[in-house]
Parts: structure tokens; C-alpha cells; sequence
């Protein structure tokens, strides 16, 4: 079947199996490996990705339901005015140490923006029960949760173009 | 994953003749049980029919004391809802403890209530509330929904189409959770209702059920005391990992006292 999608601001018509999963259109399909499938099982995270805003487990969406829809992505996200600098999440993310390994970060990053986009100030129980779907086998989730709260702050501070 | 054929009808006419009409075909809501259920080759449909399209199934609405959920509203919309807040207060914090974020963006009280997970929380709110499940053919009553373990009365082909609740005057649900998957250990819903009042356990055993001798002493006395002495035998509780039928027995007194407590604070 053939859907069409806005991914990452731009129109995408693409040829599809009816059972392919979105995580592994954006890798397999689209070349796009910032989106990392953990699990498998949409318990980890990893894959999580921003679906007409929201986030969605990219590895438990299939991916004609993405027909009409707009899909972001870790590659999606930019500085302020579309700018090739990092995003004020990801820049959050540098200064706090807010990865080990870096394995669940663009799960946790792209759950970040969507939670600092409907709570522009977390408190940090907000912060930590936001991340419930996000897992971090390194457990570094003292930095983490820092890094989410001066992201949240950065995104909504003047200038930021947010 | 194996491969299958997807359809997304607009009606329920085109959903029925298409669940009707295409063999081994299953409908998928918002795919947060079915789609793992797949990937584990637990099922293995030929063909998905997607709900999402069908605008009859979405939405929430209110008349008189009765709040209806189209099936297809997902846990999210649920737990944001200023009508549900207003009308029944603890459907919407049962269904912002449902998963994490990302699954309350796609899963939907349809797709929970017509799975009847033994852990799954919808299904003791629909119990406790004395709902009715309302499907593309007919209306079935909450105590005869809910057959047992993944079991319910619907009939292949059959789909929800809403879940209507009559507002109580008194409700809470409390939940032990898993703390990986936030599903319930043990979930106890406890409503109250021109003074009788209803008391299900989600959890606990192979599916929903009510504890009569609780709902006898809480319509006598609503107050978490009231059940304090009550202790379920452990001989029809599940035992896993997470808990034994003992500690799962315990655990449905301490939920239902703390379901009634939230239930006085919140009416």
C-alpha cells in the first residue's frame, strides 16, 4: 500500500508493507537510525517518536496509520528558527551529562519535548512520572530528570523561538 | 512481523461487512495489546480492521447522570477530560495510571474493556460503576460482560462501540502496581449509588469480580473500617512473580480501604 506523511516538515509518499512497523520504516525503509529500537516490546522507550505531537512507541505503531498524519523524529528536531544548532532539549541534554551510553536518548529526548510542550513548567515528580515509558539502563536518572527540567525551561525562555 | 492485509473503514456498515467478510480478520483499536500479541506470534490475523476512522466511536458525552466514552477515546483523552473530572473523577485518574504516556497517546477504552486483561484497569471501573458495553448490535450489562480470563459475552464480529457509566455519588479506585508495566497487582474499584454499593477486583484473579460480603458491610458503613476485618481466601488468587495468591489477598483489603477513603475525599 502507499501512505503519505509529513516526516520531519517534509512531504514523504512511500511504498509499504500493510504489517511494517513505523520503527522499522524510519530504519529499515528511510535510512532515519536515530530512532533506536531496546525492546521491542514497548516497554523501553527507545523508539519513541512524536506523532501529530504526541509520543508515540514508534516499535508498536504500524506504520499505515501514519497515512495523513505528521510524523518527528530525533533527526527532526533543530535549534531555534530551524537552525542546523542542536534543540534547547538536546543542548539541555549536553550540558547535564544527560547520557551515559546514549542508547535510550532519543527516546528520552523526544519524550522530553513533548512533555516540556504540554507542561512548559515541570515540576520534577511531573519530570520523573513523564519518563515512566522511558528506561535507562545506565540508570542515570538523576541527570536525566535535570536535564529535562532546564530542557522545559530552555524551550520556553524568550528568544527560544519555541 | 507476519505479513497481513489493513483495512480502515469510515462506517461501522463498511467496519461489519469488512469483520464479516474477510476471513481471519481482527479489528485493532489502538493496538497496545494486539500489536505485541502479534509480534509474539500470539495471534496471527490475515487482516486488521482499524477503528480509528470510524467517527461514531469517538468522544465523550454527558446526559443527565450518565457519562458515555466512545471506544475508541484513548486513555489519555480519558484522563484529561474536564467532563470526566467533573462527572465521575475517578475514571479519569484510573486512566492516567494506565502504562506510561506513549501508551495512553494510542490506547483506548474499547480495546481494554473487549481484551478483559486480568490486570487491565478499565475493567473494574466498568464492574464497580454498573456500566453498560455497548456494541454495534446491542447492549450488554456490565456483570454479564466479563467472562473470565481474556473472556467476554462479545461475539465474533462484534465490536464496542461505547461504554456508558451512571455517575455515582460516591467512587475511588486504588491500585497496587507492577512497578515495570504499571499494570494492577491488585486493583479494587469500590462505587456507591442510590445506597447500594459495588466492589470489583481487578488483578487479583484469572478476571474482574465483586466481593459481596464488602459491598454488604460498605452499604451498612462507607468507611475504609468498615472492610477492614474482611480477608478474601487466597484459593481462586493468581500467583506470579510479582505477588502470591496470599499477599494478593491481603492486598485487595488494603486497596478496597484506600479505594473507599479516595471515594469520601473526591464525593
Amino acid at each position: 500500500m502507499i501512505i503519505s506523511f509529513t516526516l520531519n516538515g517534509r512531504s514523504r509518499t512511500v511504498e509499504i508493507e500493510p504489517s511494517t512497523l513505523v520503527a522499522d520504516l524510519l530504519r529499515e525503509n528511510l535510512n532515519l537510525t536515530g530512532t533506536h529500537v531496546g525492546c521491542d516490546t514497548s516497554q523501553c522507550g527507545a523508539c519513541v517518536v512524536l506523532f501529530d505531537g504526541e509520543a508515540v512507541k514508534s516499535c508498536t505503531l504500524l506504520a499505515p496509520m501514519l497515512d495523513g498524519g505528521t510524523l518527528t523524529t530525533i533527526e527532526g528536531l533543530s535549534g531555534p528558527g530551524g537552525s542546523n544548532a542542536l534543540h534547547p532539549m538536546q543542548e539541555a541534554f549536553h550540558q547535564n551529562h544527560g547520557l551515559q551510553c546514549g542508547f535510550c536518548t532519543p527516546g528520552m529526548v523526544m519524550t522530553a519535548v513533548a512533555l516540556a510542550t504540554n507542561n512548559p513548567t515541570p515540576t520534577e515528580a511531573e519530570v520523573r512520572r513523564g519518563l515512566e515509558g522511558n528506561i535507562c539502563r545506565c540508570t542515570g536518572y538523576q541527570n536525566i530528570v535535570a536535564s529535562v527540567l532546564a530542557g522545559a525551561a530552555a524551550m520556553h525562555a524568550p528568544g527560544s523561538g519555541e | 512481523m507476519r505479513s497481513f492485509a489493513f483495512h480502515r473503514p469510515t462506517t461501522l456498515y463498511e467496519m461489519s461487512a469488512l469483520l464479516g467478510g474477510v476471513a481471519d480478520s481482527m479489528p485493532l483499536a489502538g493496538g497496545m495489546t494486539l500489536l505485541p500479541t502479534i509480534k509474539q506470534r500470539l495471534a496471527a490475523p490475515a487482516a486488521l480492521i482499524d477503528l480509528s476512522n470510524i467517527p461514531q466511536l469517538h468522544g465523550i458525552s454527558a446526559q443527565a447522570d450518565v457519562l458515555t466514552v466512545g471506544a475508541m477515546t484513548r486513555h489519555v483523552d480519558v484522563a484529561e477530560s474536564e467532563l470526566v473530572r467533573s462527572k465521575i473523577p475517578l475514571l479519569a485518574s484510573l486512566a492516567a495510571g494506565i502504562g506510561d504516556p506513549a501508551v495512553r497517546n494510542r490506547g483506548t477504552i474499547g480495546g481494554s474493556v473487549a481484551n478483559n486483561d486480568p490486570s487491565a484497569d478499565y475493567p473494574a471501573a466498568v464492574l464497580a460503576l454498573d456500566a453498560t458495553v455497548v456494541t454495534d448490535r446491542r447492549e450488554i450489562a456490565a456483570v454479564a460482560f466479563f467472562r473470565g480470563l481474556f473472556e467476554t459475552a462479545l461475539e465474533p464480529g462484534e465490536i464496542i462501540t461505547a461504554v456508558r457509566f451512571p455517575v455515582p455519588s460516591a467512587g475511588g479506585y486504588a491500585k497496587f502496581k507492577s512497578p515495570a508495566s504499571r499494570y494492577a497487582v491488585v486493583g479494587v474499584c469500590v462505587a456507591k449509588k442510590a445506597g447500594k454499593v459495588r466492589v470489583a477486583v481487578t488483578g487479583a484473579g484469572p478476571g474482574v469480580f465483586r466481593v459481596a460480603v464488602m459491598e454488604a458491610a460498605l452499604e451498612r458503613t462507607f468507611t475504609p473500617d468498615a472492610i477492614a476485618a474482611i480477608k478474601l481466601g487466597a484459593e481462586n488468587l493468581s500467583s506470579d512473580i510479582h505477588a502470591d495468591a496470599e499477599y494478593r489477598a491481603h492486598l485487595v483489603t488494603v486497596m478496597a480501604k484506600a479505594a473507599v477513603k479516595s471515594a469520601l475525599q473526591t464525593s
